[in-house]
């Protein structure tokens, strides 16, 4: 339905969009024992260490292959098997996924192979899981690395039903949950109420509420994931009830995972507002053959006299918004759903997801684009992560922090958008913006005649915005 | 505290409709089935919107506590009615008598810290009662202060919100109005050619500023407003008021006795009108010409209306498309329901019924002839009735105070607000575009059918597993 407009300058100004590696890390990180290494220059690893630890306001475990001079020119083959080795030894992992870089691609790297030299040359640490993934800088974002790095996990661990003899429903409570990047900590951990409110055991694949949720442990330092999806539960999945999809970008996981266990698919799009909800509450109606518990019912209730009480505020506004696919087409829905446009849509790069999203058109772009679009369109709100602020400062409006990086408020990541009760609090959130800051005043205007006092003129010049 | 005769004075209103027949809008609260405010409620919304005066309420913490910044009335400049000010009587106070004392240092700490050009004094029940003298505190303080201190004897018990607007008025025809002769025109404003028509407007509250859509055909046509009663006035302004040639009764017979005292005192002639849509907004300025019998002013006004009306008509033409034929219950107090039909009926929009609790006589027979003799009037405002005259009478939208939002939207009924209470401003041309905007908005908002549609679920019968 959207028209798509490619990018169109030489210069991407304010940029939208982080790397793919960035989620590749992220989909890494929410595995238990787990430790991503990029292979790249130590830079590529520093600054996505710095993202994550400034969003998360977490240690992030993060490893770097250390290519210099001599291995981009001469080859890194080595860095690879090294890198992998050292991290074995030192912390024997569960999981280590190997995520290329720009540099790494542009040189041509093979790291499949690495992996497989690895693993003829080291058999001690057989049980070390070891993935590589493809994940150019030059190509995709966030959204896609997340999705190719979850794709390969799962084609590395999660065994074909034939041979390891799993068939669904054997687990009779357990359902796979394939998460995208946006489901936040928060997000995660109210899903999983849901879920057990219909007496399921949901097993997230992966899980980043264990382990980026902001929680205290006894060990004060662990140079790997502390908590995530078990690496041994992936052999599970085959034997699950069914398998529930949150996010279009996770389309070719779940092919992969459907392929090698026979699991039912539902496939949501997202969990924001009252029908992506209805559309979860019923397919774990339909799964668990239980009724959608009552406590849900209120929840659903709450939000629909949400929706009413809100609706003044949200009704026509205009919206800009900039995010990854999955999340701009979240936000495009539930803010449609009160009635208020979005006038501005820009995300980060070319998925097939954006063709069907509901507006006129999609700018792949950067904020800048945004800004210029929101501008033109009279925007009177942005929905946007941390580095929007100042676009939205510049255009006038107040700002909806959502997506990655959050690092100008504290908790960010622990935020609960999905659910009904999310969903709610999200409006809520938007309304509250519109009172505070967006609300279009008439303008103060003083008769030529008037007599008030003369001193009013300069102790309360007009506002000139 | 007033005598029963002060209140039968008061309540015995020559100017208005009421005196004639069933006193409808005077009527005794009935016990157990009341819901209006009382006469310091009715005393304060007249008066608070005076911007630079110190507004004290004479009484225990819930008079002022509950009410205090509760209007959408804006000024332009000072906004020290914005502070709220209490005597937060305490038991002690009260058992001992020291609440005189304690408003006597109350008047002393507001002059102080805000140094204003006035102190109103709203006295309310409890000091009414325990008998104190408001009159001779409020003149003791201003012989010692040299500031006038204006008494308001409003104590709620003295009857409705109605009273307490006339018992506001009442205390300003007799302690600040003619106290001042208003400001020689500056020579800078003067026109040659034409000649300034001083005008006051009393009843018109400037409710989110909305008169400011107004004032600029004011100024215009060359009407100096010495004073809206009480919209975004100065005291200065009010002190003035005896000098006008021609008052307008803006929308409300409230505040009816200050132009027919002012009749009385100054032979100053008035007239009722409004400026709730397109056809009154004309004939308001019609009228000021008409009474002040000036062709040459007439002349202007016919053009600034035709040109007026041809601009705001081009500009409605695609939201009329939007809202023909939408069938609105209006339920408003007293003479909104007429203006407020009207500017409907510019939008080709149907009422279909309308309140007439707190109307006159008079303003049911403009009613009548506005929407026909066998028109539905509405008495009863309970909740329920309303309910049942929307659905009886397939209405797409109920109109009315703040008070019945939630009741409209708990039945999932479109609302507008359109009391004092509201962030929109509707007056005048200008104001129309924004009363389409926001009967557009939520009449066809994508929530109603959300909340209305049963969840998804409802429709199959899960077993309970």
């Amino acid at each position: 339905m959207a028209d798509i407009l490619k990018r169109n300058k030489a210069l991407s100004v304010n940029p939208l969009k982080a790397s793919q590696p960035i989620g590749g890390s992220l989909a890494t990180l929410g595995f238990n024992r787990a430790m991503p290494m990029l292979h790249g220059s130590q830079g590529c690893t520093a600054f996505a260490k710095v993202f994550f630890v400034r969003h998360f306001r977490e240690p992030i475990p993060l490893q770097s292959t250390a290519m210099d001079q001599g291995s981009s020119v001469m080859g890194a083959d080595e860095n690879v098997r090294e890198g992998i080795l050292t991290i074995a030894e030192k912390s024997r992992p569960a999981l280590i996924t190997i995520l290329t870089t720009g540099l790494a691609e542009t040189q041509g790297a093979d790291v499949h192979r690495n992996v497989r030299e690895f693993r003829e040359a080291n058999p001690e640490f057989a049980d070390v899981a070891v993935v590589a993934v493809n994940t150019p800088d030059f190509t995709g974002s966030v959204e896609t690395g997340f999705a190719l790095t979850l794709t390969e996990i799962i084609r590395a661990l999660v065994p074909d039903a034939k041979e390891a003899g799993t068939y669904p429903g054997k687990r009779k409570r357990q359902v796979n949950v394939l998460v995208n990047y946006m489901l936040t900590p928060g997000d995660l951990e109210a899903l999983r109420d849901i879920f057990e409110q219909f007496q399921l055991r949901p097993v997230f694949v992966p899980d980043i509420s264990d382990s980026l949720d902001g929680c205290l442990t006894d060990e004060d330092f662990s140079p790997v994931t502390i908590g995530g999806t078990l690496v041994s539960e992936m052999a599970t999945l085959g034997d699950a009830l069914a398998t529930v999809v949150i996010g279009p970008s996770l389309t070719k996981a779940a092919e992969l995972l459907k392929q090698k266990t026979g699991v039912p698919t539902y496939a949501l799009d997202h969990l924001y507002g009252l029908k992506a909800n209805d559309a979860l509450m019923s397919a774990l109606a339909e799964i668990s053959g239980h009724d959608v518990p009552e406590r849900i019912e209120r929840q659903r209730a709450q939000l629909q006299d949400a929706m009413l009480d809100t609706h003044f505020m949200l009704g026509q506004l205009r919206i800009a918004i900039a995010a990854d696919a999955d999340l701009l087409n979240a936000f495009v829905d539930q803010v449609q759903e009160m009635g208020a446009e979005v006038v501005a849509a820009v995300t980060s790069c070319n998925v097939p997801l954006l063709a069907r999203i509901p507006v006129d058109s999609i700018k792949i772009g950067d904020l800048e684009d945004m800004e210029i679009i929101g501008k033109a369109n009279k925007v009177q709100l942005v929905i946007g992560n941390s580095h929007a602020v100042d676009t939205a400062e510049r255009l006038g409006t107040p700002i909806l922090r959502a997506g990655f990086p959050l690092y100008d408020i504290i908790g960010g990541y622990q935020k609960t958008w999905i659910g009904y009760r999310g969903s709610r609090q999200t409006l809520f959130d938007l309304a509250n913006l519109v009172i505070n800051y967006s609300h279009e005043e008439i303008p103060v205007y003083r008769s030529i005649y008037s007599q008030k006092p003369a001193s009013e003129i300069t102790d309360y010049p007009l506002s000139c915005h | 505290m007033k005598s029963t005769k002060d209140i039968a004075a008061l309540l015995d209103e020559p100017a208005c409709e009421h005196n004639k027949k069933e006193k409808s809008g005077c009527a005794k609260p009935k016990p157990g089935a009341s819901a209006g405010g009382c006469a310091f409620d009715g005393a304060q919304i007249a008066l608070l919107p005076i911007a630079d005066v110190a507004h004290i309420v004479h009484g225990p913490i819930a008079c002022a506590g509950s009410s205090w910044d509760n209007r959408g009335t804006r000024s332009s400049g000072a906004d020290l009615y914005r502070i709220g000010m209490t005597t937060d009587l305490t038991e002690q106070d009260i058992v001992m008598g020291r609440s005189e004392k304690r408003l006597f240092h109350a008047i002393k700490q507001a002059i102080d810290t805000y140094h204003p050009p006035a102190v109103f004094i709203y006295n309310t029940c409890v000091p009414a009662l325990v008998g104190d003298d408001i009159n001779a505190i409020c003149k003791s303080a201003q012989e010692r202060w040299g500031v006038p201190v204006v008494p308001i004897d409003s104590a709620g018990f003295y009857g409705t919100k109605n009273l307490g607007n006339r018992i506001a008025g009442d205390a300003m025809v007799n302690h600040v109005i003619g106290t001042r002769d208003p400001d020689p025109l500056p020579l800078t404003v003067q026109r040659a050619e034409i000649k300034i028509h001083d005008v006051n407007l009393i009843g018109e509250y400037n409710i989110a500023g909305e008169f400011w859509h107004v004032l600029p055909l004011f100024d215009e046509l060359g009407l100096r407003i010495l004073c809206t009663l009480s919209g975004d006035a100065r005291f200065r302004e009010v002190q003035t008021m005896h000098k006008a040639e021609v008052n307008m009764m803006v929308c409300s017979k409230a505040m009816v006795n200050v132009a027919r005292k002012l009749q009385q005192q100054y032979g100053t002639p008035w007239f009722e009108g409004s400026y709730y849509g397109i056809t009154d907004t004309s004939q308001s300025l019609r009228d000021f010409a008409k009474v002040l019998n000036d062709p040459d002013l007439t002349e202007r006004t016919e053009a600034l209306i035709l040109r007026e009306e041809t601009r705001i008509q081009k500009a409605l033409e695609p939201w009329k498309v939007r809202l023909k034929g939408k069938r609105v219950l209006l339920f408003t107090g007293g003479v909104k329901s007429w203006s407020v039909i009207s500017a409907l009926q510019d939008l080709g929009m149907v009422v279909v019924a309308t309140g007439t609790k707190k109307s006159t006589e008079e303003d049911k027979a403009r009613i009548r002839e506005l929407m026909g003799e066998d028109t539905v009037m509405i008495d009863d405002g309970s909740p329920k009735a309303l309910l049942k005259i929307v659905h009886d009478y397939k209405a797409d939208i109920l109109i009315a105070g703040g008070r019945n939002m939630y009741t409209a939207l708990k039945a999932k009924v479109p609302f507008l607000d359109i009391n004092q209470e509201r962030e929109f401003g509707y007056e005048g041309y200008q104001g129309m575009l924004e009363l389409v905007r926001q009967l557009a908005l939520t009449i066809e908002s994508p929530v109603w059918e959300a909340v209305r549609a049963p969840a998804p679920w409802k429709n199959r019968k899960v077993n309970n597993g």
